[in-house]
């Protein structure tokens, strides 16, 4: 296996080359059910056009009015980055024409961005904890999205659809940190994952509401950075590092060849995984960006401020750290706390009175296992963190074995019925009666005399063979360590 | 009835709640009136159905013993303004047909004070001119004319319609908007009164957009209480308009009064400029000794930024209108040019035919200093140009309380007399700092010029304190005694 934290070099005629990525996230606030400006609803799939006020239409006259929930969902955005909150920002438009851009400009922030600089903390190998790299957070601006074309419902003609026109986005822009296709794909997981525990956005990069410009250039190792391309509108963590991947040996491959690289922004056609010209600079729109007179500008005071930041959920990070301090492997705290919904989980089984290690074990192990062979997710299975922990609290008490809760847990994904009532009903409680136990013991031993004998003669690891006899006399309900005790007082 | 017309608003008001006549007779006779001045092209819609279901409302509440403010009173409203289900092009054919289904918060405040529509007025397109020529519609003819002359005049703009309305009887009060001038330079050039209330006071909503920091609606009125009456019942904050201003409405009405005493008149030395002609000075002074009879000390000012206004002006507005008027591009309303080809040939034959020459040159001026390259040496520049005159303004009402200057640097021009664009903007050169510093100003008429021509007086006031434009306006009303009517010839 090859060690994930050595630098990933792409080899040309000339030697090795690095790659630098950066990328700028356009995250939409789905914690908002409105748009940024409009008050307009923002559901996902709706018919065409059945989603859009005057506003988004822009209609002659109509004024944008800010949505409040949108800009506190992206301060507290800003705030689990660790970056900077801008107490004054304002909005700025950036003018270009397209028929998908109603007003004939994009509201958003290029002089003064909500949030500042931030970092993100990402693993370049789970297994170890000392592989930590800091990815930096350049800045979040809050913008609007524009609407769609649908060149597909007439010959010859294109319809618009305005639903996604006006809809909040989050742009966080990363430093150009990344080396890797694997460190930009740990970034967009980490980022995800901070983004689904703020509860600002759903990271559902299917339905578009997470999607990734693509910075890419290539240089000697420790050289001048190159010249870069950008990638846009990636929506799949797969697809951002497939582009990585492919610009960087296409980049390589031009400046080896006695190319240069232009400075242009690219497409990606993930059916034949390449990425092609879309414009070159010189094409570049003059976006013509000034403040919009529209709006005053944004000033957060403290109590805002405050409200924004004891909002904020335990982190991943510091939630790792909390599940390693009570005992848990790290990697299965990393596992734990990689998505919002496994840690809310597992957080419901420990209030439950699960013992952590136990229950990470459990979880990670017969969980998870359970939940990929029956293609379930934690959303969709019948156990309930209350259940699983009466589950392990009949295993740590004694109550039954660990064989005997595999069964329990087989038969609850079943039929969803409660631990306790399936062992009861069935009768697999486990005994510790050693009355019993002594009795098939002897019957054992009587049966087979000449494996005591061997036993006696020096082959100690005979004894497990005696275990598991008595263990399959007893149908598994034996106490295992009771069995242990009885047979040792037997035969040694 | 005709007497009707010649009456202010606050005595058709006054009428009405005591009986003396009916808002039906009042709404009837303004109808004849706006049918039988089509060759003034004042209106480019008339809506005499609407003005009269209003009426009918209003002799109802008044019946019921609770008549709104301006129940009665049938306005005419600018074509910026949008109206439901009435055309409201903004003066341009890109807009020609467009019909909206939303009310602007300014006409919305009007009718729930029970205020009727006799119709759309005519403007300069999308407000930008100071001759009402550059209108999709034609030209507005002023009802003034020099003595013995009959060349056509413009009744100045952009809000041209609104002042030549009021001026010709056919219209008790209407709406204007002020971006740079726009409601005190008409008013001056038509003998009546207008004023820009502070920004913000009045809601932007629904009001086509020229340049948003600038734009601000007021009213315009034959006399100063007509316009307080009239501002009372448009201002309000507006929670759609993120620059409105949250404040209570004062009673503006209520609290005139011409009395001046312990109050300053700022005069400031900056505005006697060359080239305006003594005519205009002498009635300043003369408005100077009308201030201090009425009990007000008149101080020099100065406002030293002031011949930088025009320029900075000139910059800001086009700038944002160059932005503001990019939706107008043939994909969901208004004109769509019919051409081969794609999107952008789309677009540029729509706005190449859609547009007028005047509005095609403020948005070339809007897009280049907005451009990469030109940037901060015109925008960023003129921003800070912007501040420092509000500066000027703010260290100015440390010594006054309000500021007294000529409204415009000459009388109205004829149709056609000014070709130059740059000597057209010249006519809002007294007008433009008060707007660039968004504070209350107010346009009153003082006297006739050699030519039988009206000319105003121009009152700026502190931010917020439209009281003192008002009282101050009223002072220089009482005092200049102005009751020259244009005779009648259309």
């Amino acid at each position: 296996m090859a060690d994930s934290t050595a630098p990933y070099r792409v080899k040309g005629d000339t030697g090795e080359w690095e790659v630098v990525v950066g990328l700028e996230v356009h995250a939409q606030i789905t914690a908002s059910k409105a748009k940024m400006f409009s008050g307009a609803a923002t559901a996902f799939g709706a018919e065409p056009n059945t989603q859009v006020s005057l506003v988004d239409a822009a209609m002659p006259g109509m004024l944008p009015v800010p949505n409040q929930e949108c800009i506190r969902q992206a301060v507290r955005t800003g705030m689990a980055l660790d970056a900077v909150i801008n107490r004054w920002s304002r909005f700025d438009r950036k003018n270009y024409f397209y028929a998908d851009l109603p007003q004939g400009y994009q509201i958003s922030q290029l002089y003064h961005p909500l949030v500042g600089p931030g970092e993100v903390e990402i693993l370049l190998d789970d297994k170890d904890e000392n592989s930590v790299k800091q990815i930096g957070i350049e800045r979040i601006h809050v913008e609007q999205d524009a609407g769609k074309l649908m060149h597909d419902q007439h010959p010859t003609k294109s319809y618009v659809d305005l639903n996604r026109c006006g809809v909040a986005l989050m742009e966080i822009v990363s430093r150009p940190d990344m080396r890797s296709p694997a460190e930009a794909g740990a970034y967009l997981r980490k980022l995800r994952a901070i983004l689904r525990y703020v509860g600002s956005c759903d990271g559902n990069m299917e339905e578009g509401s997470m999607r990734a410009d693509v910075n890419v250039s290539v240089r000697k190792p420790g050289g001048e950075f190159g010249t870069r391309t950008e990638t846009k509108n990636v929506n799949s963590v797969r697809f951002v590092m497939a582009v990585i991947e492919h610009e960087a040996k296409r980049q390589v491959e031009l400046i080896e060849e006695g190319g240069e690289v232009a400075q242009e922004t690219r497409l990606y056609d993930p059916d034949k995984n390449v990425t092609r010209s879309l414009r070159s600079k010189e094409d570049a729109h003059d976006y013509r960006y000034f403040p919009d007179p529209d709006l005053l500008p944004l000033e957060l005071d403290e109590a805002f401020l405050e409200e924004c930041r004891s909002s904020l959920p335990e982190l991943p990070d510091a939630k790792r750290k909390r599940y390693e301090g009570l005992g848990i492997t790290p990697y299965n705290a990393g596992v734990l706390t990689a998505e919002v919904e496994t840690a809310r989980w597992f957080d419901a089984l420990l209030d439950a009175g699960a013992e952590p290690r136990q229950g990470a074990n459990w979880v990670v192990a017969e969980l998870f296992g359970a939940l990929n062979r029956r293609n379930e997710t934690l959303a969709t299975t019948g156990i309930s963190p209350v259940e699983a922990a009466e589950l392990l609290k009949l295993v740590a008490d004694g109550t039954i074995s660990g064989t005997l809760a595999k069964q329990v847990f087989e038969i609850m994904l079943e039929t969803g019925d409660a631990p306790s009532r399936i062992v009861e009903e069935r009768g697999l409680k486990q005994t510790s009666d050693t009355g019993a136990i002594d009795a098939e013991i002897d019957k054992i031993l009587a049966a087979n005399a000449d494996k005591v004998a061997e036993y006696k003669g020096g082959k100690p690891q005979l004894f497990g063979f005696f275990v598991g006899q008595t263990m399959k006399a007893m149908q598994g309900k034996a106490n295992p360590q009771v069995v242990n005790e009885r047979l040792r007082a037997k035969l040694d | 009835m005709s007497e009707l017309t010649s009456k202010t608003i606050a005595e058709l008001r006054d009428g009405f709640r005591s009986g003396d006549f009916t808002a039906r007779e009042i709404a009837e006779t303004y109808n004849a009136a706006v049918a039988a001045a089509k060759t003034l092209n004042a209106y480019t819609v008339e809506t005499p159905e609407d003005a009269l279901a209003a009426a009918q409302a209003a002799d109802e509440a008044r019946g019921n013993g609770d008549p709104g403010a301006l129940a009665g009173i049938p306005l005419g409203i600018k074509d910026l303004f949008a109206t439901r289900g009435v055309d409201s092009t903004a003066g341009s054919n890109i807009l020609k047909g467009f019909k909206p289904t939303y009310e602007s918060t300014v006409t919305a405040n009007l009718r729930k004070a029970g205020a009727g529509m006799l119709g759309k007025l005519n403007m300069d397109e999308f407000a930008m001119g100071s001759s009402n020529e550059t209108s999709a519609y034609g030209p507005v003819l002023s009802p003034w004319r020099r003595k013995g002359s009959n060349v056509g005049l413009t009744p100045g703009g952009s809000s041209g319609g609104s002042a030549a309305a009021v001026a010709a009887d056919i219209a008790p009060g209407v709406t204007g908007t002020d971006t740079g001038g726009s409601i005190r330079q008409p008013a001056a050039f038509v003998g009546i009164c207008g004023i820009k209330p502070t920004y913000g006071r009045c809601s932007r909503w629904g009001v086509v957009a020229f340049a948003s920091s600038l734009d601000q609606a007021g009213p315009m009125a034959k006399t100063v209480r007509d316009c307080a009456i009239l501002l009372e019942a448009m201002a309000g904050f507006d929670p759609k308009d993120s620059t409105s201003l949250d404040l209570p409405v004062p009673q503006w009405e209520a609290n005139l009064s011409s009395n001046l005493n312990g109050k300053r008149v700022g005069i400031p030395k900056e505005y006697r400029i060359d080239g305006v002609p003594a005519e205009i000075n002498a009635l300043w002074d003369q408005g100077i000794e009308w201030l201090k009879d009425a009990g007000a000390t008149p101080v020099e000012i100065s406002l030293p930024h002031t011949k930088y206004a025009l320029p900075t002006y000139y910059i800001i507005a086009p700038a944002e209108a160059s932005s503001n008027l990019a939706r107008y591009d043939g994909v969901r309303y208004g004109m769509r040019a019919a051409v081969e080809g794609g999107l952008d040939d789309m677009y540029g034959a729509t706005r190449a035919g859609g547009f007028g020459a005047e509005v095609k040159r403020r948005i070339m001026i809007g897009t280049y200093v907005l451009s990469a390259g030109f940037y901060d040496a015109y925008f960023t520049k003129a921003q800070k140009v912007r501040a420092l005159i509000k500066q000027d303004f703010r260290n100015a009402f440390q010594q006054c309380d309000v500021i007294l200057t000529p409204t415009a640097p000459s009388a109205a021009f004829g149709i056609g007399e000014t070709t130059d664009p740059l000597a057209m903007y010249l006519n809002d050169v007294f007008a433009v700092p008060a707007s660039l510093a968004g504070l209350p100003a107010m346009s009153v008429p003082g006297g006739l010029d050699g030519q039988g021509l009206p000319l105003g007086l121009h009152l700026i006031g502190n931010e917020l304190d439209e009281q003192m434009v008002l009282n101050a306006g009223l002072a220089i009303e009482e005092r200049a005694g102005f009751t020259a009517r244009p005779e009648k010839w259309w």
